[in-house]
């Protein structure tokens, strides 16, 4: 691992000065991802200005009835929180599917927003990645590339990113507040990540410095619910295969809203316009979910090893919508 | 870079001297030596290390050393209502927690390597249950109590791997423990 000036921040004003001026400094929040990447010797910063005391640490109602979520609450708190548990049960249950409850104990929603975009070459050093060192090349092409991007890929890079909690927040529209040296900056979380192009090597429009403070999740409709599902190899504690979030609105039979985002098929939690579009004002069947699904994976380009990511995300973005317009059983209680 | 930092260990106070880039694991073992959390993975993906920081359990091997500092730290060798093992008090005649009395009653382990890990994580994971928390398989997410079944405790103790495959007795003495 290579030496680190190590310094825990005061105040989150003086944090971004200090990591803006500096090239070689980084956040640390929960360490979950960034102190796994020291020791694998993808991450080399010169300094770590330590954030994680910083009084970034509560859930607050907002006045419409979303929620302000500070950037330090971990991910276990979070999922618990009972405005989370009852107002955006999509978002408690991304929280819960990802990572463990030792990892979701220390793991913080900024930092689980800015964990790196990575694949097994990325974190590891002896092999090509034009993610980790621009202009290397990319192993993932011709090697192993069950796990990466069926949308949005680019010929330098085919990483997903592997939040669950990302995904979850796109499709609920929440919007990440970030400091930086000159005020504060609003980001919807569906757009704070970035298609890898010929850039790999940034993962968000962050630059250097900028600080996300807190993440906003506005109100849903009173008639929306939303859901999130993931598909992964092992029942817990691995990555997505695939993953769906979903919030739909549907009266009398017609979808009147459908918000979606798609997890473990590209660079970024992918947000599902094309799918959005078709949803609207369809009738709420089956044919036409998966209508909405080919719409969105038209555009879909397989790998050797993933092309069965199309229709395991059509079925399961079929299967979310599908739960989501049947009777509820705990509403009927 | 060195920093100067102390932690309250399985309740005595600590202070030491790091390099910034030890981990709590590394500081516990090598510097502490403590040597109840094991280093199996040191990626965070197999859970032997996991101790309870502030009452909460965490992977050990993924906080560095100076970022836990004026933290209280317990290990698996702590959890004894005695404290610590000590050479004045006889292996013998101390008391065990309950959860690891429940793991040597209901044979939760071969080796044992993973068993310090497992026993902190069941322990902060009972704290969790307690309070109320979901888990990703619980029904009713806005339930305030839930019952720690086989599905649960498995869910709850993904993060902990045994290569020696003890799980069955291992949700067996988890569950002796909960439904106490």
């Amino acid at each position: 691992m290579k030496p680190f000036d190590y310094s825990r921040a005061a105040d989150a004003r003086t944090a971004v000065a200090t990591v803006a001026a500096r090239p070689g400094a980084a956040y640390l929040g929960g360490g979950t991802n960034l102190v796994d990447h020291l020791k694998l010797g993808v991450a080399r910063p010169d300094l770590l200005v330590d954030i994680s005391r910083l009084p970034f640490d509560r859930v607050e109602e907002l006045p419409d009835g979303g929620v302000r979520i500070g950037a330090n609450v971990r991910n276990s708190d979070l999922a618990a929180h009972p405005l989370v548990r009852q107002r955006f049960p999509a978002l408690a249950k991304a929280l819960l599917s990802g990572a463990s409850g030792q990892l979701r104990n220390a793991a913080t929603t900024g930092g689980n927003l800015l964990q790196r975009t990575r694949c097994v070459y990325f974190q590891d050093v002896t092999t090509p990645c034009n993610k980790r060192a621009p202009g290397s090349g990319c192993a993932a092409l011709g090697g192993y590339n069950r796990y990466h991007a069926v949308l949005g890929a680019s010929e330098h890079c085919v990483a997903v990113h592997p939040s669950d909690l990302a995904v979850a927040l796109s499709a609920l529209d929440a919007v990440a507040v970030v400091l930086r040296e000159d005020g504060e900056l609003r980001v919807p979380v569906a757009e704070l990540h970035r298609l890898p192009g010929d850039t790999p090597d940034r993962d968000t429009v962050l630059g250097q410095g900028d600080l996300i403070t807190a993440v906003e999740v506005p109100t849903l409709p009173a008639t929306a619910r939303s859901a999130y599902r993931k598909v992964r190899d092992r029942a817990s504690f691995a990555f997505a295969l695939v993953s769906v979030a979903a919030v739909l609105v549907v009266e009398a039979g017609t979808v009147r809203e459908a918000r979606i985002a798609l997890g473990g098929v590209a660079h970024k939690p992918w947000r599902a316009t094309h799918a959005e579009q078709e949803l609207r004002g369809a009738p709420a069947t089956e044919d036409a979910y998966r209508r909405a699904a080919d719409a969105e994976l038209a555009a879909a380009e397989p790998l050797p090893g993933n092309g069965f990511k199309i229709p395991m995300t059509r079925n399961t973005l079929a299967a979310v919508l599908r739960g989501l317009s049947e009777p509820d059983p705990q509403e009927r209680r | 870079m060195d920093a100067h930092l102390t932690l309250r260990v399985d309740g005595a106070e600590r202070s030491l001297t790091v390099d910034t880039r030890t981990t709590l694991l590394d500081a516990l073992r090598d510097r502490l030596a403590n040597t109840s959390p094991k280093k199996g993975c040191d990626h965070g993906q197999c859970g032997s290390c996991t101790v309870l920081l502030d009452g909460r359990r965490i992977v050990s091997c993924l906080a560095l050393a100076v970022a836990c500092d004026g933290s209280e730290v317990t290990t698996a060798d702590g959890l004894s209502p005695d404290g610590p093992a000590t050479d004045t008090l006889p292996p013998e005649a101390r008391r065990l927690h309950p959860m690891q009395q429940a793991f040597i009653d209901h044979d939760g382990f071969q080796c044992g390597y993973c068993t310090p890990g497992q026993i902190c994580s069941a322990v902060g994971m009972l704290d969790e249950a307690a309070a109320g928390h979901p888990s990703h398989v619980t029904a009713d997410l806005t339930a305030d109590r839930v019952a720690l079944d086989d599905e649960e405790v498995r869910e709850r103790m993904s993060g902990n791997l045994c290569r020696c495959g003890a799980y069955g007795n291992i949700t067996a003495a988890v569950k002796a423990v909960a439904h106490r």
